[in-house]
């Protein structure tokens, strides 16, 4: 049943990204740890998180594909949801700092001690534990989303209007989490961590086996998502995205098949945070700042919106390209950041992925195709502006 | 021209008066000889010339008067001059009296103290307050009340009463009556005062009615004073906190409609590009920031050219900002915005991304620090009002945000541009086919929205720092406030600008600026819950188009 559930989603595409997965998970591993250190095929630990670092981003970009793509939800708060399985993630790495930290507290973290704290606030409690701190991965993002979605999708809050409370949201847990009083850092965050499950957070193997772990979630997130866009679900989902009123009218319940897209994906992207927080070091809450659930809209749109694999695509290439422009061009980063925004959704609506479906509708019969989106875009302004697409 | 000429003539005899005051002021009596006279004659020498001194009336012989009060008034033996004198070690360092300057050091033996008796002390400290609380300038006795109100020496007693009954001026009348209540409330002379006194001094304090007059009735009323004393002031206690209570309120009204006003300016721009268009433009806080910046560029011209006129530069900045941040609109809605309309959630993005592109541009051009913008001389300062305090640069604020609120309303409702924006905005085809030429209008519509924009950067540039970031801290702001107010309806705006400040500063005392912050973000995303199109929804069918 369950492997019927993930096999029926896979198609070539999938086949594609899921061998470049595997590729990788097999491939990095024995050119760091195998391969000698002079060989010009030997690829540093430092690559090893930068590239674990894309895949956390791409795994987000996949969440967001789900439901903006398929589902028609632009969330400009998904970004929260990441910073808080990092943040779960990063409560059970302080946590196993102990003794060690500046101040030596065995219970406290040093910024509590710091701060004056005597004992350890009820929400770290259970942290110690790795099992407890994995399923907080899940559990707060994804409640927290279902709670949003509970209350914004059934008082029918659509569109624009979504996208900007979703915006509210991250903004409002930015500066919840920029207090001290909270608990949890506040602008410092949480860092200094020492090891996780037992093992060295600095060693190359363990550095090595982040990475395979992020391959992983990833490829299984994929199929995941790939599975439930392939079932009937998935069917309904795309009508909802295109025409919500209708399938309404139809008699499905569209609320709750949203709520469920919305959840899941919350909780990818809670797993994409807790993987990005021991690879980079730190959690703050910078992270919940709205521009970068915004940049993280853009990786999808640039992969291609409602392909999966485009976004995956779309997340690596523009980090990697964040990554060369802000070590070697710094006053230029913006510029290119801003100017893709723009061209991609000027020239580029199916993003990458869409190009050659672009450039083969055009160039044959030189016949203007309709906008991709314009249908969707329509029904989700509330707006008489729409009169103009038409 | 008569009328004119009369005020001439009032204004020449006015200037005459006082000049010919200023003439006969008795500052310019010379102290010279009155301070000599202080160290000749023994006691009554020196009392005579104590006198003497305190009728000149000039404030300048006040330190030589405390100095003798101190007993740091000497004469030097060798030429027999006053100076003031202070020990050095083993020797004494000489200053002059009244130029306080150096005189050089003397050994003990060369100066002689002046010394003074009980008889004499009274007369330094009725002279020290006659000089001061009957100084002939208004503000200084004003001044000397409250330092007496503040140290509630007894010994100004006497002086004080006899300069209430000679003062004039209304205002230090009462400043010096709270000083004398305050004098006679916690001194021992209220154990003798009957009960009328009493409530007339605790009144007194009342009608001060701030923060130190509270503070010096809860004094009283937890004192070992009689029961009669403490009873009416802690009745005046209570009132009096009521009465702040009231103030403290009002203030904060104040504020949230300062704030409110802010909102209002950074999202009125808005609410015509999202509200009337339909455009999601995240560039808007970039086209405050432009107004901001050219605010800076106006300010930089009018201090190299013409110094002189610098308080009329924000005048000059304002149809320049309008002109500069609504050109940049149109070039943005005739490039970018016009492929996307109907796509509100791409336009999101293709104007986020000419966000970024414009912070950087003014980055690399202006620098990433803070430019100075100053404000002009009648935006500066502060006033008060009752209890509160109001600086007329909010003021302004607050005026101008009306202003340009009632302007635009005005221009979409009365002028034949408004129409047209209505016509385009109810009905694309219709107004297309009476001749509107709606390409046109969107682009001006884009341009008035931005334009806007670029009058809020003026007014901010005000009160914020003008950086590349400047429209950031507005742009998510400004689209709560019109998500909140109701999307197409300049109403909703305002209303929405205005409740979202005032929440935000009622929150403010009780749950500090960022958990109000919170708090008020937290409430929005309830209230879409229940209003899921804003406060003043538009209805009919162009809801769900």
């Amino acid at each position: 049943m369950l492997l019927r559930f993930f096999l029926m989603g896979l198609d070539r595409k999938a086949g594609i990204v899921l061998t470049i997965l595997a590729f990788l998970a097999v491939a990095v591993p024995v050119l760091t740890l195998w391969v000698p250190a002079d060989s010009p095929f030997h690829l540093s630990v430092f690559t090893v998180s930068l590239l674990g670092k894309y895949l956390c981003f791409a795994l987000l970009a996949l969440a967001l594909d789900l439901v903006w793509g398929y589902c028609g939800i632009l969330s400009l708060g998904h970004a929260a949801f990441f910073a808080l399985g990092g943040y779960a993630m990063g409560m059970y790495l302080m946590r196993q700092i102990g003794p060690r930290g500046v101040y030596g507290n065995p219970v406290l973290p040093d910024f509590m001690v710091f701060l004056n704290w005597k004992e350890l606030p009820w929400y770290w409690l259970g942290f110690d534990h790795f099992w407890f701190a994995a399923l907080m991965v899940l559990v707060v993002p994804g409640a927290l989303a279902f709670a949003f979605g509970w209350f914004a999708f059934r008082s029918r809050v659509t569109g624009v209007y979504l996208s900007i409370i979703t915006q509210a949201l991250t903004f409002a847990l930015l500066l919840a989490f920029f207090r001290n009083d909270m608990g949890f850092g506040g602008n410092n965050g949480l860092t200094d961590f020492k090891d996780i499950l037992g093992y060295d957070i600095q060693a190359d193997t363990t550095r090595v086996v982040l990475f395979v772990a992020t391959v992983a979630a990833l490829a299984l997130s994929y199929m995941i998502a790939s599975g439930v866009i392939g079932s009937k679900l998935g069917k309904v989902l795309v009508a909802l995205r295109d025409a919500e009123s209708r399938v309404r009218f139809m008699g499905y319940d569209t609320e709750s098949y949203k709520l469920f897209a919305w959840t899941l994906s919350a909780c990818m992207a809670g797993v994409a945070g807790a993987l990005y927080v021991p690879q980079v070091g730190i959690i703050n809450p910078s992270e919940f700042a709205p521009a970068s659930s915004i940049e993280a809209v853009i990786w999808v749109a640039v992969g291609g919106r409602g392909t999966l694999a485009g976004a995956i695509l779309g997340a690596v290439l523009v980090n990697m390209g964040k990554s060369y422009f802000t070590g070697a061009l710094p006053e230029l980063w913006l510029f290119a950041l801003g100017g893709l925004f723009v061209a991609v959704t000027l020239f580029l609506p199916k993003g990458l992925l869409g190009l050659g479906a672009q450039l083969k509708a055009k160039l044959p019969g030189r016949k203007a195709s309709p906008l991709p989106n314009a249908q969707t875009a329509n029904q989700a302004t509330g707006q008489t502006a729409g009169q103009k697409g038409a | 021209m008569r009328r004119a000429l009369r005020w001439l003539m009032a204004v020449c005899v006015v200037v005459a008066t006082s000049t010919a005051a200023y003439a006969a002021d008795p500052r310019a009596i010379d102290l010279r000889p009155l301070v000599q006279a202080l160290g000749s004659g023994g006691y009554s020498g020196t009392e005579k010339a104590l006198t003497q001194l305190s009728e000149a009336g000039d404030p300048a012989a006040v330190p030589v008067i405390e100095a003798l009060q101190a007993g740091d008034l000497y004469v030097r033996k060798a030429d027999g001059s006053v100076v003031v004198a202070r020990k050095a070690g083993d020797a004494f360092t000489l200053t002059d009296p009244l130029t306080r300057a150096a005189l050089g050091d003397a050994p003990a033996a060369a100066v002689e103290k002046i010394r003074i008796n009980n008889s004499l002390r009274r007369a330094i400290s009725a002279s020290l307050g006659a000089l001061t609380l009957m100084s002939p300038d208004a503000g200084v006795r004003r001044s000397a009340a409250d330092a007496v109100f503040k140290s509630r020496d007894a010994s100004a007693l006497e002086t004080l009463s006899a300069a209430i009954a000679k003062e004039q001026d209304k205002g230090v009348r009462a400043a010096m009556e709270q000083a004398r209540a305050a004098i006679l409330l916690t001194g021992e002379a209220a154990s003798k005062m009957t009960d009328a006194e009493i409530q007339s001094a605790t009144d007194t304090l009342t009608a001060r009615g701030d923060r130190d007059a509270l503070v010096l009735l809860n004094m009283v009323a937890g004192s070992g004073a009689s029961d009669i004393t403490k009873k009416s002031a802690a009745a005046a206690v209570s009132t009096l906190e009521q009465k702040l209570a009231f103030w403290a309120a009002l203030q904060n009204l104040w504020y949230g409609l300062s704030l409110g006003s802010v909102l209002l300016l950074a999202a009125i721009g808005l609410a015509v590009t999202f509200g009337v268009m339909g455009v999601i433009n995240m560039a808007h806080g970039e086209m405050v920031m432009i107004g901001a910046y050219t605010t800076f560029l106006v300010q930089e011209f009018f201090r190299a050219h013409a110094p002189g006129l610098f308080d009329l530069s924000i005048l000059v900045a304002l149809p320049a900002a309008f002109i500069v941040s609504g050109g940049v609109g149109i070039v943005i809605e005739r490039s970018v915005i016009r492929w996307l309309y109907g796509r509100p959630l791409e336009t999101l993005l293709a104007t986020w991304g000419l966000s970024l592109a414009l912070q950087q541009a003014v980055r690399s051009i202006f620098g990433p620090t803070n430019r100075e913008v100053g404000a002009p001389s009648w935006m500066s300062g502060a006033f008060e009002l009752g209890g509160l305090t109001i600086t007329y640069g909010r003021l302004w604020i607050v005026v101008f945000a009306f202003a340009v609120f009632a302007a635009l309303l005005v221009a979409l409702k009365r002028t034949w541009f408004g129409l047209s924006i209505r016509a385009v905005t109810q009905n694309r085809p219709m107004a297309n086919a009476m001749g509107i030429r709606t390409a046109r209008v969107d682009a001006l519509t884009f341009g008035l929205g931005s334009g806007i924009a670029g009058l809020a950067g003026v007014a901010l540039s005000q009160i914020d720092n003008v950086s590349p970031n400047l429209g950031q801290g507005y742009i998510l702001d400004s689209f709560m406030v019109v998500v909140f107010g109701g999307v197409g309806n300049l109403w909703g705006t305002l209303v929405g600008a205005l409740t979202l400040g005032t929440m935000n500063k009622f929150l403010e005392p009780y749950a500090g600026a960022v958990l109000g912050k919170i708090l008020v973000l937290i409430f929005i995303i309830l209230f879409i819950q229940r209003r899921p199109r804003g406060l003043f929804a538009l209805k009919g069918r162009a809801v769900e188009a």
